[in-house]
């Protein structure tokens, strides 16, 4: 069989099960659409959160970016997996007690208000929709690579089986189609990865190999190999960085205050059964996830190494076989600027050999000269982790719409069957909402998704902080807050990214930090402004300091407290 | 006002534990909340060391050392830290469950 007749075979194959799940965990109730339930096991809900969490950029992307950024690449490896502690620790138990559907549920409550709750769904949204846009176009890409079809057919192809499994399943489909997800995209991601680890160190676990000797008789491990050959080429050490300490430092704190602030990350957390049992997924959550995040960086030495051996000062002619397949694709190039017919790759000007960093994924399976069938899971895994984590964005954004703002802002007298009915519909608007994004991208989204975690970060993350360990924190001071944070992030980034792009350089910068990390220092006066505004207005209602309380110990819901 | 927005009648309640009837004194609470601090402080200290501490601010002076090949800067930015996220939480999870139980305050349920 041809590798593509598998690909579509192994395609259509993972979409039959994503399906199959979603009509066997059909949802009947608010709470099964909006928490599957709540009865979800913590090592499933792992793996869904994992799945949830890892887009296709994170499969597709990452270990090319790291590939080419070399040491500057780290802030993406601690900044997406150090949040995951912040929300383990400070926020996922303390929300799973406090027991409803939604983020904006527990801003609404907890500041005792209907604008904090309005505050709250404007940041979701503003934050889910600008991830979800990218994640379709991801879904689109993904498809025209490996299944040749136009991006327009590949996005249609995939809202409708997002719609399929979103919208009659809602959260309890999508926990189960994750969960499936998780085990093609994690398989599709380390088989490659494995071989080409024994290809270059002989070592079989990629975490190991990539600190182990080259196989190749040299005496070199893989990162002084790697270090030596790119800077004879011209190119900065590898191992070396190149951003100034408090960039790197901002963006990956703006990256693990994003991630602990992400709506459809929080609410996964309100899907398992108990307070313990949240801190406990968290945990298996990031073990799921660093499996991934501790080989990308492997993959990444290994690719960048073998591309600068095998196209370096060697004959077009001998070029090896992937490199011509995905010449095709316009991924690599080759132009010959000094007619000697010999491919030259360096980081000056008589560069002949252009790279994308995304090849340094797709391409693995031939590089390591493995069998069709590697392939074809490869673009299975691809399609699985774009989708899971567009589904994930999805759902957070119509529970938004159908539970706080409709539910419980303008039609509170609606019956539950009403409301589930408005979940489906706001569902199935967001999906083609999403959809149309996919299709005709604004030209700013690609720039924009990586800013997601920076508006997390500024608005949500300190308002539920603040809501669970600071008892005096009032709605005054947390709207004043999201409202500094969001805005002065976003301007921050606007300015910079479309108003004056040509200042977007180190000296005209704020303190030197890059609109990437800039969401640090939303956050920092999201903070500081929530405290100032709480000292000079009343302190919360009685009501809400018992309610802090009582989400704040694990133990049963009923129980008394002496007072 | 306060009434019709704070209803307190969650849809997602957690379980019905074991300690439902009892009445946990001011006392336990308090002493509870503030060992849950004091163990987030040393966990979260733990965190910025390996990540913002070793991983970026001392990762240039760290990778004059080696370990299993790998300069011990970079080896923190691009694989330690990820291990070491992954143990704190699970030594957070742990220490919790023995506290709680210390204090009356687990989420065990009632036939467990």
């Amino acid at each position: 069989m041809t590798t593509q007749i598998l690909t579509y075979l192994f395609v259509s194959a993972s979409f039959i099960l994503y399906i199959g799940i979603a009509i066997w965990s059909r949802a009947g109730s608010t709470k099964d659409f909006y928490v599957a339930g709540g009865g979800v096991h913590p090592v499933m809900n792992g793996m869904a959160t994992a799945a949830d969490w890892m887009s296709a950029a994170s499969f597709i992307s990452m270990a090319g970016i790291i590939s080419f950024m070399g040491r500057d690449g780290s802030v993406y490896l601690m900044g997406w997996t150090g949040g995951y502690v912040l929300l383990a620790l400070l926020l996922a138990p303390y929300l799973r007690k406090f027991g409803r559907f939604t983020v904006p549920d527990f801003i609404g409550e907890r500041y005792y208000s209907k604008g904090a709750r309005i505050v709250a769904v404007i940041c979701l949204i503003f934050i889910s929709f600008t991830y979800v846009a990218g994640q379709m176009r991801g879904v689109g890409i993904v498809f025209s690579r490996y299944l040749e079809v136009e991006v327009t057919t590949g996005v249609i192809i995939g809202m409708a089986v997002v719609f399929m499994y979103a919208v009659l399943g809602g959260m309890k489909g999508i926990t189960y189609t994750q969960v499936a997800q998780y085990c093609v995209l994690i398989f599709a991601y380390m088989v490659p990865a494995i071989f080409i680890s024994i290809m270059i160190t002989d070592n079989p676990i990629p975490q190991l190999g990539f600190g182990s000797e080259v196989n190749d008789g040299s005496g070199l491990s893989v990162l002084q190999k790697l270090d030596g050959v790119l800077m004879d080429l011209g190119f900065n050490a590898y191992t070396a960085g190149t951003k100034s300490t408090i960039d790197v430092f901002a963006i990956t704190a703006a990256l693990m205050f994003g991630t602990a602030g992400l709506p459809h990350v929080l609410v996964r957390f309100f899907t398992v059964p108990k307070v313990s049992d949240a801190r406990l997924s968290a945990g298996y959550a990031l073990v799921f996830i660093a499996i991934l995040y501790t080989t990308a960086p492997a993959v990444a030495s290994f690719a960048r190494l073998n591309l600068v051996d095998t196209l370096h000062n060697s004959s077009y002619e001998q070029a090896p076989q992937w490199f011509s397949n995905w010449e095709q694709t316009g991924l690599v190039g080759w132009e010959d600027k000094n007619d000697d017919g010999i491919m030259h790759y360096s980081a000056g000007s008589d560069n002949e050999v252009t790279v994308d960093r995304d090849i340094m994924v797709l391409a693995n399976p031939e590089i390591a000269n493995l069998p069709g069938w590697v392939i074809a899971l490869v673009a299975a895994g691809g399609v699985a982790a774009a989708l899971s984590t567009a589904a994930g964005l999805l759902l957070v954004i119509s529970s938004a719409i159908s539970h706080d703002v409709l539910k419980k802002t303008l039609m509170p007298n609606i019956s539950e069957k009403q409301e589930l009915l408005f979940a489906r519909l706001a569902a199935a608007v967001a999906v083609c909402v999403a959809g149309l994004f996919g299709i005709y991208p604004p030209a700013f989204v690609a720039q924009v998704v990586a800013f997601a975690f920076g508006l997390a970060a500024a608005s949500l993350f300190p308002a539920l902080l603040l809501g669970i360990f600071y008892k005096p924190m009032n709605k005054e001071g947390a709207i004043t807050g999201m409202l500094v944070g969001l805005i002065f992030t976003f301007s921050y980034i606007v300015y910079f990214k479309f108003v004056s792009p040509q200042l977007n350089t180190a000296e005209h910068w704020l303190f030197g930090i890059s609109p990437e990390g800039i969401g640090f220092i939303g956050m920092l006066l999201n903070i500081i402004c929530a405290f100032g505004i709480s000292k000079i207005t009343n302190p919360p209602p009685l009501e809400v300091q018992n309610l802090v309380d009582d989400i704040r110990i694990p133990a049963g819901a009923g129980i008394a407290h002496q007072h | 006002m306060t009434e019709e927005i704070y209803d307190h009648q969650g849809e997602n309640l957690p379980p019905a534990t074991h300690h439902d009837q009892q009445t946990i004194s001011e006392e336990n609470l308090t002493t509870y909340w503030q060992s849950n601090l004091r163990l987030l402080a040393k966990l979260l200290s733990v965190w910025f060391l390996v990540s913002f501490g070793c991983g970026i601010i001392l990762a240039d002076w760290l990778d004059q050392f080696s370990l299993f090949g790998f300069k011990l800067g970079f080896w923190f930015a691009q694989q330690g830290a990820i291990y070491a996220f992954v143990a704190l939480i699970f030594i957070y999870s742990w220490r919790m469950k023995t506290l709680e139980h210390k204090f009356g305050v687990d989420d065990d349920e009632e036939n467990s």
